[in-house]
């Protein structure tokens, strides 16, 4: 048993400096507490709601979310607007289809089966109408970034004043968290830039937590319950385990040698 | 060996044994004799199994999914993972899974260097070993290109040219490889391709690893010899299946911990951004169990002889049991042997830690002493001990720990009741 303790803890060295070693990037992101970090971790209903409204008002503008479709809206584990509340949702854009039977493209109101409407017909477009850069997909954002939801929410309140030795192109701002300093997007929030229905108050940095909360929940759809069913899944194990061992040391008391 | 002898009881067993012997084999699995003093670095090779079975099954899953096209990998990996019934679920545990099983790989292995497995009648079990790890590496670098991400592109981008390095037909085999002149479709379908196949070519292996194991039987913690049957045996059934059960379900304990809480934590963030050959990533690293042989590629100012020198850092495994010159297996009874062997592990480890690193400075300085070291231990220090080292006395068999009358009876009995 002695040497199993051993064996585990050496696992743990081996597997946790690596991990480590990637994520190491200067400045100390900012903290707060997620809802859906932990045993436990679920997402904030109202946070993922309000964070959906900083998204579409605010974001989407140039923002993509191409792996989204307005359903996942409603689906549970996420946001849970109401089937009515997500339909209206899809209603309000504008979607191309087609081509219907005389072959010509047209539009029609979204449903909830179709994707998040693009902002961009393609990224060269996206590039052109960002001064070159182009605005990346949201979908899986936080995912894609070492330091995942600590940085996008301290890269929204990192914008700063330039020191005095960086020299900052034309449309390029300086973000104390960004990689290297210099961002090409423009700080996107400001407090009361969007009005909450329920009455939040729409601070930078509340606006900032929202939409990252809603950010990890389009990249990780079924978070909550994956740590639900990971949860039972360990507890199974570690009950099976326990009759597993008691079962091992009775069949060994047969021979006399130690497990 | 009792199963020469075994006749099934019923008259339908017996009809069909006559023909196909299958029954003889399951008898011959039950009560294949084994030592009883197998600590748990033993239990390993059942645990490899059960992630060799996970990840064809998983993967099997996966592959009914997936659209192995440039433009639609990582779309429908996205797919998977939001819209296909658990496929989050299935995928998390392809992709850690390939971590465990290379995590437990390299105990298996560090437990054969550590109690001399490797030698003497065992050299052919360890040699289908080496193979079986070295198709494990190319499965997983492959599978690591399929969801098309940036690291994924740029990973197989790097690793292909090394082949370049060989002289006059180095660039042609690029180009072979790629199927065009850079990373693009041609390379993903035959990655897919080369993928699924491969893990049935481990399957294969593992049987002959199996059999040829059952030739001699197994080591064991003393590394001697012993008659089977015998007082220092127990069948294989139920003392070893309920022990490597024990042992796996910690494992899965383990195994269950990244998949369900830390799934992303062994992966690089930039494989979710979909690839871009326009784009180069800041730092291109592989996944961490490639990282030491990385570090000794990166180590070599030349690039082919940087190539030469990560291919022999496995390749020299091969020829391990003719290096290791010493009679004794077991480290327990080689004092000197032992302080060299955790030199190594830890030179290993500094060099995955070196791999994770830009190639520059102290880091660099680092990765060479730790590569020079790690050709050292196994060219010079391994031939040289077996002639140099005194060897503590060794017992006769593992009931009777030590020889009678030995001066160091007590320190090795001391020795003998820790590993146990």
């Amino acid at each position: 048993m002695k040497n199993l303790f051993k064996l585990f803890s050496i696992i743990i060295l081996i597997i946790t400096p690596n991990s480590n070693s990637f994520a190491a990037e200067k400045a100390e992101y900012l903290k707060t507490d997620w809802s859906f970090k932990g045993l436990f971790g679920k997402f904030d209903r109202a946070s993922l709601q309000r964070g959906y409204q900083v998204y579409t008002e605010v974001c989407a503008s140039c923002h993509s979310m191409k792996y989204l479709s307005y359903r996942n809206l409603a689906e549970p584990g996420g946001p849970e607007f109401s089937e009515a509340q997500a339909k209206a949702i899809a209603a309000s854009f504008e979607v191309t289809d087609g081509p219907n039977s005389d072959g010509e493209m047209f539009t029609r109101p979204g449903k909830l089966s179709d994707k998040f409407v693009m902002p961009y017909d393609n990224v060269k477009a996206a590039q052109a109408a960002n001064g070159g850069a182009y605005p990346p997909d949201m979908s899986v954002l936080v995912k894609a970034r070492g330091g995942g939801v600590d940085y996008i929410y301290s890269l929204l309140q990192g914008y700063e004043e330039a020191p005095n030795n960086v020299s900052l192109d034309d449309g390029v701002y300086y973000n104390k968290y960004m990689y290297g300093n210099k961002i090409r997007m423009a700080a996107p929030l400001s407090d009361g830039l969007v009005e909450y229905g329920d009455g939040t108050n729409a601070t930078v940095e509340q606006m900032s937590k929202d939409v990252t909360t809603f950010l990890m929940w389009s990249a990780e759809p079924h978070l909550e319950s994956r740590h639900q069913m990971g949860f039972k899944a360990i507890v199974y194990l570690i009950i099976l385990t326990v009759l597993v061992y008691f079962s091992m040391k009775r069949i060994w008391s047969r021979v006399e040698s130690e497990v | 060996m009792s199963d020469h002898d075994y006749r099934p009881k019923s008259r339908v067993g017996q009809w069909f044994n006559d023909r196909l012997p299958l029954l003889t084999l399951a008898n011959h699995l039950t009560d294949y004799p084994t030592p009883k003093n197998l600590n748990y670095w033993w239990t390993f090779g059942g645990i490899l199994t059960f992630c060799l079975i996970t990840q064809i099954v998983t993967g099997l899953t996966l592959a009914m999914h997936y659209i192995a096209h440039a433009d639609m990998a990582f779309e429908s990996v996205e797919h998977i993972m939001r819209d296909v019934n658990y496929g989050w679920l299935i995928r998390y545990i392809h992709a850690n899974g390939a971590s465990m099983f290379f995590l437990a790989v390299y105990i298996h292995i560090f437990r054969s260097l550590f109690y001399g497995s490797y030698k003497a009648p065992r050299e052919i079990i360890w040699i289908i070993g080496i193979i079986i790890y070295l198709l494990m590496m190319a499965a997983a670098f492959m599978g690591y290109v399929l969801p098309w991400g940036q690291m994924s592109f740029w990973g197989a981008t790097v690793i292909t040219n090394l082949f370049s390095a060989i002289p006059l037909v180095g660039e042609g085999i690029v180009t072979w490889l790629w199927g065009g002149y850079s990373v693009d479709n041609p390379t993903l379908t035959r990655f897919f391709t080369l993928h699924y196949l491969i893990p049935f070519l481990i399957l294969g292996l593992v049987v002959l690893h199996i059999w040829a194991l059952h030739v001699p039987g197994n080591n064991n913690p003393v590394g001697i010899d012993i008659k089977k049957p015998s007082k220092d045996t127990v069948p294989f059934h139920p003392y070893i299946v309920i022990k490597d059960g024990f042992a796996l379900l910690m494992f899965m304990i383990v195994f269950a911990f990244f998949v369900f809480y830390a799934p992303n934590i062994l992966g690089h963030a930039d494989n979710y951004i979909e690839a871009n050959p326009m784009v180069t990533p800041a730092h291109i690293v592989p996944e961490w169990y490639l990282l030491p042989f990385y570090a000794i590629l990166r180590s070599v100012p030349d690039k082919l002889l940087g190539v030469v020198a990560m291919l022999s850092a496995i390749l020299i495994l091969a020829v391990l049991p003719w290096l290791d010159t010493s009679k004794i297996r077991s480290a327990v009874f080689r004092p000197l042997y032992k302080q060299f062997y955790w030199i190594l592990v830890a030179d290993v480890l500094i060099l995955g830690y070196v791999g994770a690193m830009p190639a520059e400075g102290l880091y660099l300085l680092i990765a060479r002493v730790a590569t020079a070291y790690y050709f050292l231990h196994f060219l010079v220090i391994l031939p040289v001990l077996g002639f140099k080292e005194k060897t503590l006395p060794v017992p006769l068999s593992i009931t009777e720990p030590v020889l009678g009358g030995s001066p160091n009876l007590a320190a090795a009995r001391n020795k003998e009741s820790k590993i146990e």
